[in-house]
């Protein structure tokens, strides 16, 4: 995002506390203009973008300013605390070059946070898509072709029941190997791990897409659009999914925090990363038990996976009102 | 409808067979060892005979055969003796869990008080809290009640319950001490005073939980109520001069209800899953921490019980969801 | 100094003990109400020949006694004979092939029968019934035959002449059990028996009256018991569950129990608890050692399934030049410091104790990096390709794969050992694998620790009891886990000498007490110097009490609640 947009979008704060006020209309403007106008309207959802470009660029771009290694360890310095401590407790043990603090074998917290964010963010934005596409496809199949409704459903439910635990087991024991020889030991606990978490994920936006589409699939307008010959793909596209998009991005923003955490789980069963990979689930629950002498060390990830979170629903509630024409011809 | 749901019932028996035959299967594949918890100290050899006194000799599918066998004919008979005091059972052998050598039934019922004392009430709650809270939510979007809802619900969903407990425990049981920090499985509630205590050791656990159904459930309610507040039917309600009351709670919310449901009905199972991290973190010991011992024991009769049990749970609820959603939209219609 | 003010904290604790026993605390049983402890890991099942599992033999302990104990210091004490029997004394025979136990009279099971010989002689029987598949299988192996003279005298044969004859019947693994109770229940019947596994008849100072699997067990001082004003409290509330840190918790921060067993927590964590004023830690140590195994065989995944860590020798580690290197990259204090704090102290020897087995010949207390780094460099395994990575003689990467079971300490551990090694010149790769896999022996799984498909691999180890000759025998070739093995064998290391082989036959036919020290010495330095493994760390028993509980006496070498009859509450509440 450039300055000017957020000024543009500061500038549409006042407009956004009136819903009502009409947006000044141009002659000619893309259907795509129109979204944009109406999503900088919607305050949370611009801030929610401001956070997560912020976030993603800490992440991302972060290690090429702040060179720490995060695995370094510096036993001498560890259980330094955040600068900011300094400003009530003069004897706490802070270090500037450490603006983030060190845990208890000494690895700065700040490079810890950014390269843990980076796995985090991946890891969650993959395995979310992931388990909303195949949910979605499940579910709109499901609703809408009566056909295959019955297999697809009973399929869900033998998903739904499977012990995740021993299905992640036999998947690490069948799949780790292989992908290690292929992608290199990142990329294949990568893929492993997003593949783990999207599918045994899917089954409850699945469930709920198909509700909604069987309710969607009886109203009139379909009907109108069916007695017109409208074929079933086209349907889908342009009539159905349009009106089961909220759901679907509430389920996706929930499916991101649990993606995040889930990761985490993976990771003490051995199917996640090696130890020596930081991720934001794995600091916060490393910190657990020091939370009361290191609160930071809790309150950093807990707050970077939060935040993302909330960023992301308010940006998803931003889309979906975007989205809807009803909304925007107000 | 009847008919459907007839047909439903009758077409899960092979549904809830091929689940646990998958079930099984998969146990079997996912590597793990009931002697894996034992010490080091034992040697092999006698872990070997260890074993095969557990019947890991025999092949996988006169394992499976037993336990369907035992699930299906001898748990039944034992049910049916204890309570007209016959003996159809005598000298046959229960499910017995690898880990305490005790038929798998009886844990489970002793396990379900708490679990539905605490998982259950949380659900209770959860659901309870979070309705009215997406409906207003929806209702007056964008409100302040709706900023606050959202941002309270999100944080605490995104806050892992490993955390969120600990977090209470310390400033509840440790810093003021106000609450138990650790759930008394024994405890019997015969008057006032024993059900203040149960009351205040299941307030921790339950908000916990709770928290998170809240915060899913009521943003599901509040984006369903969002989608049909704006349809032309509730104008049409409104310009019939009917109440904002009756148009909100009865044909809005009516029409909303649909992926509630669907989340509803898929959340009870999980009830009698239990909640594995909050139970272990105050100490519950309910059945979620019943089954990822079995887990992490290898204890294949225990694990099977619970999960073909859970599953056939999930193969009710979601047959009662789809019976609901004609119940709810009258236009949705399966035969 | 840490270490001192520990032991400082175990003579004071231990001295309050005995002088509880002298004075202040006697009274009638029953006298100090309820004492409740807290096990994170939950009993399952009362029956310690039904599962060898540490929370539940201890758990047990407080109902089924063996007829002696080991004490705090690994001494053998008479718990129900009237004396320990040795050569000196007759109760063993000179040829070493028979041993009698003379049962102190008068003492009765919680059902008020008398204790018998009859009983020890079942108890043999149980655990070697065919198809009972007895936990402590191991045991009885060499007795021929437990015969009872009278209903006070145990006669236990043994098939050849055996050093080391205490290990069936004492200690809290193989304690004795009612025949009149266990009767119907012998082999394959043993599961069937729900209610005698779930509340087992004991000569012990408490009784069940509730059992809870995997959950909570209550008991009731034992009306028979044999010590008319034991035991102080007249309830015990055994809870299971949750993890070491909230254990830890609420017996020194809340003060909602007051024993919480075996708290392996980093020591930060630990002393920030004892600041919560309600409790205190007490440590002790044992045979436990945390090391790092060395693979002797090719783990390279690249070799087929018949070959992978069953072929040898490895690329580099079968080098002294290698492991010794490896060995003093290590900084064994930081370590300690890091995981262990008051329960940990270094060690280079794969038995650290008891005193008469543990060899003194080696140092390992300072780390060495430069002193690695040149010794690599003079055996030839420099980094010939610049990339940072040193190669072998004939060219192959010094890549290790590092593997260990998920648990805080030892993720910490592998950080930091992965640290040092890059250090030298090593490229090292981690992997954690959940324990329940790691320590099961599914042949199926690439991941358990016997199959070892990893260059090195950490965890810990100890020996029941005293004599470490069984231990011993993890070194010797033929116990190498393989494929014709299905896996299965305790030699992790694939360690093979023949000197080795040689020398342990030599112990088992040894019976001369200061000549199996100097010869398990031996054994001990040997496995060490030839790369079998590098010892790491002597890891102790953490546990707490609360300030108010007293008489508690922590034993590595039996159970830890082994002296239960002997707490009480002290009037001290702080």
């Amino acid at each position: 995002m450039t300055d000017r947009d957020i000024h543009a979008s500061a500038d549409n704060l006042e407009v956004a506390g009136n819903p009502v006020a009409p947006i000044p209309a141009e002659k000619t403007r893309s259907q795509w203009r129109d979204v944009w106008d109406q999503f900088k309207t919607h305050k949370g959802a611009v801030l929610g973008l401001f956070f997560l470009v912020f976030i993603t660029l800490f992440c991302v771009a972060g290690p090429w300013i702040w060179t720490v290694d995060p695995g370094a360890l510096d036993v001498r310095n560890k259980d330094v605390r955040p600068i900011y401590t300094a400003i009530w407790d003069s004897n706490a043990k802070v270090n500037w070059a450490r603006p983030m603090g060190t845990d208890n074998l000494g690895r700065d917290q700040m490079a810890n946070l950014m390269q843990g964010g980076r796995i985090s963010l991946a890891v969650g934005w993959t395995a979310m898509i992931l388990a909303i596409l195949i949910g979605t496809l499940i579910g709109v199949l499901a609703g809408y072709f009566r056909a295959i409704d019955g297999l697809l459903m009973r399929f869900t439910d033998l998903v739904l029941a499977l012990p995740l635990l021993p299905l992640l087991l036999v998947m690490m024991l069948l799949f780790r190997d292989p992908l290690r020889a292929s992608f290199g030991p990142e990329q294949g606990i990568f893929i492993l791990v997003v593949t783990g978490i999207g599918i045994t994920s899917w089954m409850q936006t699945a469930r709920i897409v198909r509700g909604d589409v069987m309710a969607i699939k009886e109203r009139e307008f379909v009907l109108a659009a069916r007695s017109i010959g409208t074929p079933a793909r086209r349907m889908i596209t342009r009539h159905i999914l349009p009106n089961v998009l909220s759901p679907i991005m509430v389920s996706a923003t929930l499916g991101l925090a649990v993606a995040i955490i889930t990761e985490s789980a993976l990771s003490f069963l051995g199917l996640g990363f090696p130890s020596d990979f930081p991720t934001w689930g794995k600091i916060l629950n490393d910190s657990v038990p020091r939370m009361t002498r290191f609160p930071e060390r809790v309150i950093l990830p807990g707050m970077a996976i939060s935040l993302t979170v909330l960023s992301v629903n308010y940006i998803g509630d931003g889309l979906r009102d975007a989205l809807d024409p009803r909304i925007r011809g107000m | 409808m009847l008919t459907y749901t007839f047909r439903r019932l009758l077409l899960s028996i092979p549904t809830l067979l091929f689940i646990a035959f998958v079930i099984f299967m998969l146990l079997e594949l996912a590597p793990g060892d009931p002697m894996g918890q034992m010490p080091l100290t034992i040697p092999d050899e006698v872990k070997q005979r260890m074993r095969e006194a557990l019947g890991l000799g025999e092949p996988w599918y006169i394992r499976f055969g037993l336990w369907l066998y035992q699930f299906f004919v001898v748990e039944p008979q034992y049910w049916i003796d204890s309570a007209f005091g016959t003996n159809f059972a005598d000298g046959k052998q229960r499910i017995i869990s690898f880990q305490s050598r005790s038929p798998v039934f009886d844990t489970i019922a002793q396990r379900l008080p708490q679990t539905l004392w605490v998982v259950g009430m949380s659900y209770v709650v959860g659901v309870a809290i979070a309705l009215p809270i997406g409906i207003i939510s929806a209702y007056r979007q964008y409100s302040v009640f709706d900023q606050a809802g959202t941002f309270i619900s999100m944080i605490g969903f995104s806050v892992p319950p490993f955390f969120s407990g600990v977090l209470v425990i310390v400033i509840f049981s440790v810093q003021l001490g106000w609450l138990p920090s650790i759930y008394d499985t024994t405890h019997q509630v015969v008057d006032w005073e024993t059900f203040k205590f149960q009351l205040r050791q299941m307030i921790m656990p339950v908000m916990v939980l709770a928290l998170q159904t809240t915060a899913q459930v009521s943003r599901y309610m509040r984006a369903s109520m969002l989608d049909n507040l704006g349809q032309d039917y509730v104008r049409t309600a409104r310009a019939k001069g009917m109440s904002e009351s009756v148009v909100v709670l009865k044909h809005v919310v009516r029409n909303s209800m649909i992926p509630v449901v669907t989340v509803i009905a898929l959340g009870l199972p999980a009830i009698f899953g239990g909640a594995i991290i909050t139970e272990q973190i105050f100490k519950v010991n309910g059945l979620g921490q019943l089954l990822i011992l079995a887990l992490q024991g290898a204890d294949i009769p225990m694990v099977m019980t619970i999960t073909f049990l859970l599953a056939v749970l999930i193969v009710l609820m979601n047959l009662i969801a789809d019976v609901l959603y004609g119940v709810l939209d009258p236009r949705i219609r399966y035969d | 100094m840490k270490l001192k003010t520990i032991l400082m904290g175990a003579i004071a604790t231990a001295s309050v003990g005995s002088m509880a026993f002298a004075d202040a605390h006697e009274g009638e049983r029953g006298r100090d109400g309820e004492v409740r402890i807290l096990y994170w890991q939950a009993p399952s099942i009362l029956n310690p020949f039904l599962s060898g599992g540490t929370k539940d033999v201890e758990a047990a302990s407080l109902i089924l006694e063996p007829l002696m104990r080991f004490d705090e210091t690994g001494e053998l004490v008479p718990w129900l004979v009237e004396e320990v029997p040795t050569v000196e004394n007759g109760g063993v025979s000179e040829d070493l092939t028979q041993i009698t136990y003379k049962i102190t009279p008068g003492i009765t099971w919680s059902d008020g029968t008398p204790f018998t010989s009859e009983d020890v002689a079942f108890t043999y029987e149980y655990c070697t019934a065919e198809g009972g598949g007895c936990a402590q299988g191991s045991k009885f192996v060499g007795i021929d035959s437990v015969e009872t003279p009278d209903e006070m005298t145990v006669v236990v044969n043994f098939s050849s002449a055996t050093p080391y004859p205490y290990s069936a019947f004492n200690g809290a693994e193989s304690p004795i059990i009612q025949a009149a109770q266990f009767a119907e229940c012998l082999g394959p019947r043993a599961p069937e028996c729900t209610d005698e596994n779930f509340a087992p008849i004991g000569t012990g100072p408490f009784v069940v009256t509730d059992f809870r699997t995997n959950d909570v067990v209550e008991l009731v001082a034992n009306e028979n018991f044999r010590d008319p004003n034991k035991p102080a409290f007249a309830t015990v509330t055994l809870k299971g569950g949750g993890d070491a840190t909230a254990a830890g918790r609420a017996v020194m921060e809340t003060g909602e129990f007051d024993y919480a067993w075996n708290l392996q927590l980093a020591p930060d964590v630990i002393e920030q608890m004892e600041q919560g004023g309600m409790g205190v830690p007490v440590a002790g140590f044992g045979t436990l050692v945390e090391r790092i195994m060395l693979n002797n065989t090719n783990p390279d995944p690249s070799l087929s399934a018949e070959e992978r860590s069953v072929i040898r020798p490895h690329p580099y580690l079968g080098d002294p030049a290698v492991y010794n290197a490896l060995s003093m990259a290590i900084d064994r204090p930081l370590l300690v410091e890091v995981g262990y704090g008051q329960a940990g102290r270094v060690t280079c020897n794969w038995v650290p104790a008891p005193e008469a087995y543990a060899s003194t010949s080696m140092t390992c207390d300072t780390q060495d990096i430069e002193g690695a780094r040149a010794m690599l460099d003079e055996a030839g395994y420099v980094d010939t390709d610049g990339d940072g990575i040193r190669e072998t003689p004939d060219g192959v990467p010094m890549e290790m794969m590092f593997q260990s079971s998920t648990n805080d300490v030892r993720q910490d551990f592998q950080a930091l050992i992965k640290e040092w090694w890059e250090q030298i010149g090593l490229s090292v790769e981690l992997r954690n694998v959940d324990s329940s896999v790691f320590f099961g022996g599914d042949p199926g799984s690439p991941d358990t620790f016997q199959k070892f498909y990893a260059d090195a691999e950490m965890y810990a180890n100890n020996f029941p009891g005293t004599d470490p000759q069984a231990y011993l025998g993890n070194g010797l070739c033929d116990a190498a886990p393989r494929p014709a093995t299905q896996w299965q064998g305790e030699n992790i290391a694939r360690f093979c000498m023949e000197e080795y082989d040689e020398l342990h036959a030599e112990l088992t036919q040894t019976a001369d007490l200061a000549e199996r020290g100097r010869i398990a010495k031996e054994l001990n330095d040997m496995a060490v110097q030839n790369g079998m493994m590098i010892p790491l760390v002597d890891r102790g028993r953490l546990s707490a009490h609360a300030n108010s509980l007293g008489g508690v006496v922590l034993n590595t070498w039996d159970s830890e609640l082994w002296n239960v009859a002997d707490w009480y509450r002290t009037g001290d509440n702080r």
